[in-house]
């Protein structure tokens, strides 16, 4: 599925990264804990997480994931934004809640990683 | 190829740089992808652990062909019980590292399952070494 097939199905909106919007996810990881990110070792994923500071980003960069969904109406702040920038990312704002984004991407088909 | 990082106590804006320093060295190095992901995490949960808990740190860093050697050494308040710490689940993390998506007790065990060679000595009221080897394409 492309991302920006994802945005519109989500109703959400595009913070940074518009270059990746054609790009497509196949794998997709929900989760608010950094450390659990960490312990994913498959490329080229999704991310949904209701964590919006620059720890996240970091998170992100050190995991190779390149596209994240806000969830919970978290908002990207301008430090997020340039670090995002700088690693070429696409930051996605979603209201929807974690369960709600999750589980309509589950049933359009994108994969959980395990 | 030697490199030094300073870490700074509690500023979390700021953690997590050299982390990202190291894998541009790396990339550009050539090192193998799935190697510079299990350096990167290893280094980054132990700079998040530095900036979340001791006062500051030195990140060493040698690098050769067929590994690298990573150093961590703070100024803190030190581990009081190393094999309690190890365990997955233990952690004496603040609410603030807790907000930034840490502090579950999983920073060691992501440690030490990316690295092939890990060590940590501690000294309570002084500090903690942490003394890691990656070997690349094992």
């Amino acid at each position: 599925m492309k991302v920006k097939d994802i945005v519109e199905i989500l109703n959400a909106r595009v913070v940074v990264g518009q270059n990746l919007l054609e790009s497509e996810v196949e794998l997709a990881f929900s989760s608010d804990l950094m450390s659990d990110v960490l312990t994913v070792e498959t490329e080229n994923l999704m991310l949904l997480t209701g964590l919006a500071n620059l720890q996240t980003i970091r998170t992100a960069e050190m995991s190779d994931i390149n596209k994240i969904i806000f969830v919970r109406r978290k908002k990207v702040n301008e430090e997020m934004k340039r670090l995002a920038e700088e690693n070429d990312m696409i930051l996605i704002e979603c209201d929807y809640s974690m369960f709600k984004a999750s589980g309509i991407l589950y049933q359009h088909g994108v994969k959980p990683v395990y | 190829m030697h490199f030094e990082f300073q870490v700074e106590g509690g500023n979390f804006s700021k953690a997590g740089t050299a982390s990202s320093q190291l894998k541009k060295i790396l990339k550009q190095l050539n090192v193998d992808s799935r190697d510079v992901k299990r350096v990167v995490v290893a280094l980054y949960e132990a700079e998040v652990n530095v900036v979340a808990h001791a006062y500051n740190g030195t990140i060493i860093i040698d690098i050769d062909t067929e590994k690298i050697t990573i150093r961590i050494e703070d100024e803190g308040p030190g581990i009081q019980d190393i094999d309690q710490a190890m365990q997955q689940g233990f952690s004496t993390a603040s609410e603030m590292v807790r907000e930034m998506g840490f502090g579950a007790g999983m920073g060691l065990p992501n440690i030490k399952n990316n690295t092939d060679h890990l060590t940590i000595t501690s000294e309570v009221g002084v500090g903690t070494q942490v003394n890691m080897i990656i070997n690349f394409n094992s």
